[in-house]
């Protein structure tokens, strides 16, 4: 069994103990579950440092068949981009574990539920990123919709249901155009070598034009709902004002890069000319979901629908640097959807928090917090710096990135996407004033700032994001060799500076 | 210790004290300010030893470099963390950090009533710390680091008292146009990367020559771009008026002598783009200009004595953009007047800060009159920066504003006529307004009531003022005697090749006619406030009316920018909701008929997206089975 075999079932084990505690104790529960996760995290961790970096390619590969029939196999194996993705998936999980201890409690079903549900997620979570075969990353890619279904109708706030019925919708939408595509591609593989759904092989396939472009709209819509790109996004403001913060931050801070990141391991690598025959119209999107997400977040008056248009924005980013085709554009895009990982999961943590202690997420309810509860408050400022880009934390990097990288070959859309950088000085500071500034308004006098636990969950994010702000060399050094694999991939390279010597 | 290896700690000794401030909480509250003002004087030391050791080495070898640690490196696109002190850099590294520590001094006592005085000075070590970076970063990209983080710690100080609502409006504000600016050297930086491949100061001005014009010119104009939105030029300079709702020791640091400077420092520090693209250096002599008489006639009319300062600190960075535009020398006569600037702005906002926190917090001028005789060392201290600013020889402005007088007019045809022509209308109007404030605050009839016992400042106060104040009297002449600044900044600037055989006016012809235009606006301030009237007058002409308003930049960003933003923003919220999510939502009806008709063969959702399931998984693999038969 490769290294990435045993992380995946590690919170399936984990799950299968949740399952025989008994109901009643809801704290050993939520101890098992968090032991399990930071095993996992350990476990990741151990992995990358296993890791070579030098290499662009697949690594702990490892492949079994599975329905012979049909060439489908449990095939695995990660390159850097996966890699820094699982990173940051096993080492969320126990952030959300710790951070959200309670939240789980007055949801329509047990707590056990709750933290069996929250563990499969995360051995599919791991799943996702690592599967090589095109079968299993479609079963993976399905399955996953359920524990998230209920995770969100069950545990969640406000119109819970309906909230998990449209991301349901949304995604299964999606979901059919992909398989009609992975069976098209499958029926392509059997007439040229024979039935293949590993994702090697296909890439080597010879497919004609139109049924390139046919197929690679098929990933593409799957993958645009998933991100989300506009006009594909209204699901997940209904979505993220509906979960739990844990569920928020998982389903935007992870399950929403399986969007971006199929675009890269899929729609480039599988259809390289399709890839260059819509990326025009692709980068337009990008733009769009760039200003519309940070205009939409400007004006709403709910926070958690607020964090959710700024990620509508920074997916645009992160798809902009994708279709950019450059080494700066999609490194910078990988290391993105790793920042953004993070600086979510602050901004949904703590947004949480506020909301758990005031009983409103509406952003007038709140004022005057920096004055009540300081530590909180601090959180909070940071995570939107984070969310705004500042230089010295992560974010900074990866945005430039993407914004440097698409310069050269899309300067208009580069300078679009610049000016996003206002729109999203105002979408922060607008909130920060009116929750943190100002006379402590009625209603927050008395909310009490963090405890410990809540401390120690959003400490190593915070670290996260400042550490990598000036020191991003190993997840980029990890990330760079496999861009490199990418773009020889699909036939690209980097612009050469015009008045260089 | 290696002169090279020291550089870091200019940054790292306040941006260490800056976060244990911050961290350790109320337990450093007795001693925190001590720290933060020790590690500031720090800073001031090494910078001084480097300083000592960069004069004694030759020309060629005084520019130092520290490579920290790769930062971003990804394809051709490598940046280190890299640090450069070379002439200009230690001239901004002393005047940051010897401005710097004596305003730490002097809030320990203007902050001390203040509960929250830890986390002013850990803000305070945190802008040393960050405009360190700024001028010391050996790249453009190094540079917009200390250039945010300025803009951070600009931010938290302009909204110290954020309860106030204003306040933290006048914070945003500041923020939020300083970004406008950061897009500017956002895409400078995209400009020089794929021009160049570099983002280093040294690789561009390697490249610079092999340049298109047009290249340069978008280069130069982005430049100017981020200059104005840092230094409040012309069209992004109204925020810093709001900005003075900061505590006043910031208005003097950040808002007066360092951070509202940079915009000098980035155009000087490009000088090569900016020398080899003319049009590029039209635009920067028009900012300059039209925002040197935008801040002087907006500091007519101001009756709060921070926001006439403020207003004036607009004009003064306006004469040095100008400068900055006017070729090799001007450079060097820019980094002058800054210096100057730097000694004699920051000792009025100290003054300012001084007789408010006799009068109890009042700024409102027209409640002042006569503090000269309850205040004798502000009013002496904030005199000498007044003959300072007004270029009366031999204080410092006369060296420095003079020099910028003298070659704008020496540009040359009708650029030099519009150029001289502005900075000497310049000269008379500043007169006037800083005439205005000495008159109204400290020699015209008491208007305070008695309520006021206004009284002099402590000595951690006016001994920092005191100190400033003789740097307003000798620093020009000191930076200028056998051109000494211009000769070390040479080999940055190329100041040495001046253009000699074009000077139509002798410099003491200028000195005369820029006294004359002096005197003139001195005169009249003198003779319209012989009485002030404790309310403003309200029957005044259009042109106070329009000063008053700021010339109305308020209103026109609101009009232009504000408005129609918010309409978009409500308008694409409307959209969202009623036409993506409509079309969506009818899509839904659709099959919600449909899940509803499922559900009643089976008994829920659970199931029925089960079902889905199942029969999705069926026909693939019944799709595949009779495909492969």
């Amino acid at each position: 069994m490769s290294f990435i075999t045993v992380l995946g079932l590690l919170p399936l084990v984990g799950a299968l103990a949740v399952a025989f505690l008994p109901k009643s104790n809801e704290k050993l529960t939520k101890q098992v579950a968090l032991a399990t996760s930071v095993a996992v995290a350990l476990v990741s961790i151990l992995m990358a440092l296993k890791f070579n970096t030098s290499e662009g390619g697949f690594q702990f590969v490892e492949s079994h068949q599975w329905i012979a029939n049909f060439h489908i196999n449990y095939a695995v194996g990660i390159d850097g981009i996966a890699l820094t993705l699982i990173l940051m998936t096993t080492i969320l999980v126990p952030i959300v574990f710790l951070a959200g201890w309670n939240e789980s409690e007055g949801g329509r079903w047990s707590v056990k539920t709750f933290y069996i549900l929250l563990l499969i997620l995360e051995t599919m979570m791991i799943g996702v990123f690592a599967a090589t075969d095109i079968f299993l990353f479609y079963v993976i890619f399905e399955a996953m919709l359920i524990p998230v279904y209920f995770l969100i109708g069950g545990y969640g706030r406000g119109a819970r249901a309906a909230a998990a019925m449209k991301f349901l919708l949304y995604s299964l939408f999606g979901g059919l155009l992909m398989l009609a595509a992975v069976i098209g591609l499958y029926v392509i593989s059997t007439n040229q070598i024979g039935g293949s759904f590993d994702l090697t092989q296909l890439s080597h396939l010879t497919i004609d034009k139109p049924t390139q472009n046919w197929l690679f709209l098929g990933f593409f819509i799957a993958f645009a709902i998933k991100a989300p790109l506009w006009p594909f996004h209204t699901w997940l403001p209904d979505a993220a004002k509906a979960g739990t913060a844990g569920t928020s931050t998982l389903l935007l801070g992870v399950l929403d890069k399986i969007g971006t990141y199929g675009m890269i391991r899929f729609c480039m690598t599988l259809f390289p000319d399709a890839t260059k025959t819509f990326t025009p119209v692709i980068i337009t999107l990008a733009v769009i979901s760039i200003l519309y997400g940070a205009f939409l977040a400007i004006g709403q008056k709910d926070i958690n629908s607020l964090i959710a248009f700024t990620s509508i924005s920074h997916f645009g980013f992160i798809t902009l640097g994708i279709f950019a085709m450059t080494s700066q554009g999609i490194s910078g895009a990988a290391f993105y959807m790793v920042n953004h990982g993070f600086s979510t999961a602050a901004l949904f943590l703590v947004s949480g928090w506020m909301i758990k202690r005031r009983g409103s997420s509406q952003i007038a309810d709140f004022g005057g917090l920096q004055r009540v509860s300081p530590v909180m408050a601090w959180s909070f400022f940071l995570a939107g710096m984070s969310a705004l880009a500042l230089p010295g934390l992560s974010s900074f990097v990866s945005e430039f990135l993407v914004l440097v990288g698409s310069f050269g070959k899309y300067p208009v859309a580069a300078i679009l996407g610049t000016t996003g950088i206002v729109l999203a000085a105002l979408y922060v500071l607008i909130v920060v004033q009116r929750t943190l500034h100002g006379e402590t308004t009625p209603g927050n006098e008395s909310l009490t700032d963090l405890n410990l636990r809540e401390k120690i969950a959003i400490a190593p994010v915070i670290a996260i994001l400042v550490v990598l702000g000036f020191f991003p060399k190993p997840v980029l050094h990890a990330i760079n060799p496999t861009t490199a694999v990418i773009m020889q991939n699909v036939g690209v390279s980097d612009p050469v500076a015009k008045a260089g010597k | 210790m290696n002169a090279n290896n020291l550089i870091v700690f200019l940054i790292a000794l306040p941006l260490a004290s800056s976060a244990f401030l911050l961290l350790s909480g109320r337990k450093s509250d007795k001693w925190g300010h001590l720290l933060a003002t020790a590690v500031s004087a720090t800073t001031f030391f090494i910078g001084a030893y480097e300083f000592f050791q960069m004069h004694s080495r030759s020309s060629a070898d005084r520019p130092l470099t520290q490579k920290l640690f790769e930062w971003i490196s990804v394809g051709n696109f490598q940046v280190n963390a890299s640090l450069l002190l070379d002439q200009l850099s230690i001239c901004f590294v002393l005047l940051i950090t010897g401005v710097g520590t004596l305003i730490h001094i002097y809030s320990i006592e203007y902050m001390s009533h203040d509960q929250n005085r830890r986390r002013f000075f850990a803000y305070l070590n945190l802008f040393i710390a960050a405009m360190l970076l700024l001028v010391l970063g050996d790249s453009y990209l190094n540079l917009y680091v200390g250039w945010e983080g300025v803009g951070l710690a600009s931010y938290l100080l302009i909204g110290f008292w954020n309860q106030k609502p204003a306040y933290a409006t006048a914070a945003k504000k500041a923020f939020v146009a300083n970004r406008v600016g950061d897009v500017g050297l956002s895409l400078a930086i995209m400009i020089a990367f794929t021009q160049f491949g570099t983002v280093s100061f040294a690789g561009v001005k390697d490249g610079a020559p092999h340049a298109s014009p047009a290249a340069l010119t978008a280069l130069g104009a982005m430049l100017l771009l981020a200059a104005a939105g840092k230094s409040a030029q012309f069209p992004l300079q109204s925020w810093l008026g709001d900005a003075m709702a900061g505590p006043t020791p910031v208005s003097a640091l950040i808002h007066a002598a360092t951070m509202v400077t940079a915009g000098v420092y980035l155009i000087t520090r490009s000088n090569f783009v900016f020398d080899a693209s003319p049009t590029a250096q039209v635009m920067v002599v028009s900012v300059g200009a039209i925002t040197l008489l935008f801040g002087a006639i907006i500091g007519t009319a101001k009756d709060d004595i921070k926001k006439a300062l403020a207003a004036s600190t607009m004009s003064q960075i306006g004469y040095m953009i100008l400068a900055t535009g006017l070729g090799p020398v001007g450079y060097a006569f820019a980094i002058l007047h800054l210096l100057t600037h730097g000694f004699f702005k920051a000792g009025m906002f100290l003054g300012a800060g001084s007789v408010m926190h006799g009068m109890d917090d009042e700024v409102n001028m027209r409640r002042y009159g006569g503090l000269a005789k309850a205040m004798p060392i502000t009013a002496v201290t904030f005199g000498l920066g007044y003959l300072a600013i007004l270029g009366v020889p031999p204080f410092a402005g006369f060296y420095s504003k003079d020099k910028i007088i003298e070659t704008a007019l020496n540009a040359g045809g009708t650029k030099g006529i519009l150029l001289g022509g502005a900075t000497l209308l310049g000269a008379a109007i500043t007169a006037f307004y800083m005439t205005r404030v000495v008159v109204l605050t400290f020699t015209s009839a008491k208007r305070w009531d008695d309520k006021a016992h206004p009284h002099e400042s402590p000595i951690l106060m006016w001994l920092p003022m005191a100190i400033l104040a003789i740097g307003s009297v000798a620093s020009g002449f000191l930076l200028s005697s056998g051109s000494a600044l211009v000769n070390w900044l040479q080999p940055i600037v190329n100041a040495g090749h001046h253009e000699h055989g074009e000077e139509l006016l002798k410099p003491l012809v200028v000195s005369l006619l820029a006294l004359a235009v002096v005197a003139i606006g001195v005169l009249t301030a003198v003779f319209k406030y012989r009485s002030v009237p404790v309310q403003a007058p309200e029957k005044v002409s259009v042109f106070t009316r329009a000063a008053r308003k700021d010339l109305y930049q308020d209103s026109f960003n609101e009009a232009v920018l504000m408005r129609p933003g918010q309409k978009l923003t409500s308008g694409l919220i409307f959209t969202d909701n009623k036409i993506i999510d409509g079309i969506v939502r009818s899509f839904g009806a659709v099959i919600a008929i449909t899940s509803t008709s499922m559900r009643k063969i089976q008994n829920g959702y659970v199931r029925s997206y089960a079902l889905i399931m199942v029969l999705g998984v069926l026909a693939l693999i019944a799709t595949v089975w009779l495909v492969t038969l």
